[in-house]
């Protein structure tokens, strides 16, 4: 492949001047941006630019391979235009959310309904795909789920144990971040990009500062960009723990279950360590840091990484010496390789279908241009393998962690960031613990947010899970959901 | 072979539940600050400086008043305190925050330095949930991080367990209802029908910024700025997220398992 492409190219943390973004008539653009997806360029982002009475659609593929990003729009239109969706699959919720907030219809679009229905209307009262016959039974589940965690509606078509097709209805989290960051930065809206998925602080601040600086022309003093990159890291580790550990307690094999609960703790309590707050909220600013890793800070840091690194492999190692575990794992919840391509899976979900994408690798900023994980991937596309790769990049990220807190940058924490550039695109993406967190950012004359796009992995994900379902037995549910771990509010903004 | 190890293992690190509340409380980490406390007899005549660097509008100052802290707003990331050129705002490293009422979360004017810790149920309810208490957990909008840190009392570290309190994986089962997140327009519903079907006499927990004043979405259309516009709220525990700590002493506090600490 070669990015000889009419796009403009933009590689991430990195900005271009909205004029400089080639312009297409509306069906030229969807005809443009099919033939770049068809050889093999990624859609990370499709969504509406409001201009005047009409709204223009913005695309941003990630040529992986070539570690480049590329961006086109349309011309400002209202109405329909021919659907990505029919050729390319990737686009249908991108499609869909456009349609909802924009009125452009995607002509041709196969299940073409609201992606998270605002204003008190519940989207458990839409229309369901339904299948047919006398055995066929429908089962309802949620939005208020049985655990702590979000709420969510899933709707299976059942016949007997097993499920034909499962729906899922989102949109019972959404707080409104988008429309709330026009005409900003505002005073709130850091602590909003910190909790837009509250488990993904550390990446999805990082991708907002990282925005911030591309649009100011700068970038974060590399002490700090290092710091990131470490709280990042350890992000990743306490999810991924509490993940296995989730998924053991589903399998019903409490050893590890119970062990995990507390390291996952220990590994949250490192962060604190770093910024006081278990989730690191408090840590990343634009233009660097607010706190500092000193090295008293770093040794005691280090030290009680490499004792909870140990005890998650122990407990790991019971997990996986377990006949009964891995029995329970194997050939359940298959998403095969061609789907998850057609699908546009990301992150650990992606990888576990043998897809080798990792931001971190294929699209570096910050400190991952330095110093690089290997990325962990394993071809078997079940739970197993999504359990497996969350144990390969438990190992990786320890490992990362182990070799770059010994050696760092010493320049400083912090810069006073210049204005943001008036006119001007910019994107950052992070390899967040579930996949890539996307920012883009669009300003106006006076340097202000004209557009401001966020895309947790989740969004691309959740349609992955639905996928899984499909021919297995409804009582292996928990442990494909768990086997995903996805966000809701992160998909809901 | 693992089940050898794991008995091993379990012989060797014994129990890992933490002591407390028999003896000392796990230590906060250092930069967590904990409680805050104003001071406002420290305030310079006219200054301000504490108002503007706070993201969720928490702190106030009214022409020719005394300054307000509204830890119900609060996220605890201490911008009033490094503002502050007098030190009228100082973090006091207390876990415990939990507060029955919603005004004494608002910190400021004489005798109202610090928050004014929740007093525990009437002698009747007590009885009712002081040794058995069954909570159905909702979020309505939260981040996954005041779940996370609820979730986490239920771990060997904590063991909530051990004081007869449970989550429940339905209303019916439950005494009281949880709540985390702002509640979204799209979960408003869903929680009212969920607090309808818990049986009376019921208890509501509002946990975190965003259940107790709408947090960092205060104000958006989308939200409606806490749990207390859709239920009666019982306990307050601030916080984004409230460390467990917090979350575990609120609780217990309600229950009068704290007396006199």
């Amino acid at each position: 492949m070669s990015t000889s492409t009419p796009f403009a190219l933009l590689a991430n943390a990195s900005s271009v001047p909205w004029a400089e973004i080639p312009v297409w008539p509306a069906e030229e653009f969807v005809h443009a941006t099919a033939s770049e997806l068809s050889r093999g360029a990624r859609l990370c982002a499709w969504f509406g630019v409001p201009e005047g009475p009409g709204t223009r659609l913005v695309a941003v593929l990630a040529f992986d391979a070539d570690n480049t990003l590329a961006v086109g729009r349309s011309e400002p239109f209202t109405g329909s235009y021919p659907s990505l969706t029919a050729t390319h699959a990737q686009a249908h919720l991108f499609e869909r959310e456009v349609w909802e907030q924009h009125g452009l219809t995607p002509a041709g679009h196969p299940w073409l309904k609201p992606v998270r229905r605002t204003a008190g209307n519940a989207p458990a009262n839409g229309e369901f795909f339904r299948v047919g016959g006398p055995e066929v039974h429908e089962v309802a589940v949620g939005p208020v789920h049985a655990g702590i965690i979000e709420p969510g509606h899933f709707r299976f078509q059942c016949a007997g144990e097993e499920v034909m097709f499962l729906e899922i209805a989102l949109g019972y989290q959404h707080r409104g971040i988008e429309e709330a960051l026009a005409g900003g930065p505002h005073r709130a809206t850091l602590s909003q990009m910190e909790t837009v998925a509250g488990d993904t602080t550390i990446a999805h601040a990082t991708a907002h500062a990282t925005l911030m600086e591309a649009l100011a022309g700068t970038e974060a003093p590399l002490r700090a960009q290092w710091l990131r990159a470490m709280a990042l890291e350890l992000e990743r580790l306490a999810n991924h723990t509490g993940d296995l550990g989730a998924l053991a307690g589903d399998v019903a094999f409490l050893p590890t279950s119970s062990a995990c609960g507390k390291i996952r703790g220990d590994f949250l309590n490192l962060t604190a360590l770093i910024c006081g707050n278990r989730f690191g909220r408090g840590l990343v600013r634009p233009g660097g840091c607010r706190h500092d890793l000193e090295p008293a800070r770093a040794a005691q840091l280090l030290e009680r990484l490499k004792k909870a690194l140990a005890d998650a492999e122990q407990a790991a190692g019971w997990f996986w010496d377990a006949a009964s575990v891995r029995m329970r794992l194997e050939e359940v919840g298959i998403v095969f390789p061609a789907q998850a391509a057609e699908i546009g899976l990301v992150g650990p979900a992606a990888r576990a279908c043998g897809l080798v994408h990792d931001i971190r690798y294929d699209h570096p900023a910050g400190w991952h241009r330095f110093a690089q994980a290997p990325v962990a991937v394993w071809p078997s596309g079940d739970v197993f393998a999504r359990a497996r790769v969350r144990s390969l990049e438990i190992q990786r990220s320890g490992a990362y962690l182990c070799e770059q807190l010994t050696a760092p940058p010493d320049d400083g924490l912090r810069l006073e960031l210049p204005p943001s550039a008036p006119d001007t695109f910019a994107a950052a993406l992070v390899e967040g613990w579930r996949g890539e967190v996307c920012h883009f950012a669009l300003t106006d004359e006076a340097g202000r947010f004209r557009r401001y796009k966020i895309i947790d992995p989740s969004f691309h994900n959740w349609m992955g899970l639905s996928l899984a379902l499909r021919g297995t037995a409804i009582s292996d549910f928990p442990i494909c959901n768990k086997s995903f771990n996805l966000s809701y509010c992160g998909f809901d903004l | 072979m693992f089940i050898f190890d794991t008995i091993a293992h379990r012989l060797k690190c014994g129990c890992q539940t933490m002591v407390w509340p028999n003896g000392p409380a796990p230590a906060l980490p250092d930069r967590h600050g904990g409680a805050l406390r104003v001071d406002a007899t420290k305030c310079a005549e006219g200054c301000n400086a504490c108002v503007p660097v706070c993201p969720t509008q928490a702190v106030t100052r009214p022409e020719g008043k005394a300054v307000a802290l509204d830890l119900g707003r609060c996220l605890f990331c201490a911008a009033c305190v490094e503002a502050c050129p007098q030190g009228a705002i100082t973090q006091t490293g207390d876990y415990r925050l939990a507060a029955r009422r919603r005004e004494d979360l608002v910190l400021g004017g004489p005798g109202l330095e610090e928050t004014r810790l929740a007093a525990a149920l009437d002698e009747k309810l007590r009885k009712l949930f002081g040794r058995s208490l069954r909570l159905r957990q909702v979020s309505a909008g939260g981040c996954a991080a005041c779940e996370a840190d609820t979730n986490v009392l239920t771990t060997i570290g904590w063991d909530l367990g051990r004081f007869g309190i449970q989550f429940v994986a339905s209303p019916r089962h439950a005494d009281g209802l949880l709540i985390t997140g702002p509640v979204t327009q799209n979960m408003r519903l869903a929680l009212e029908k969920t607090y309808a079907a818990v049986a009376a006499p019921k208890l509501v927990i509002a946990v975190g910024a965003c259940a107790i004043a709408g947090g960092p979405f205060a104000g958006h259309p989308e939200v409606s700025d806490g749990a207390a516009a859709v239920v009666p709220v019982d306990l307050y525990i601030p916080g984004c997220p409230p460390h467990p700590m917090t979350i575990l002493d609120g609780l217990l506090r309600l229950l009068g398992r704290l007396e006199g600490r």
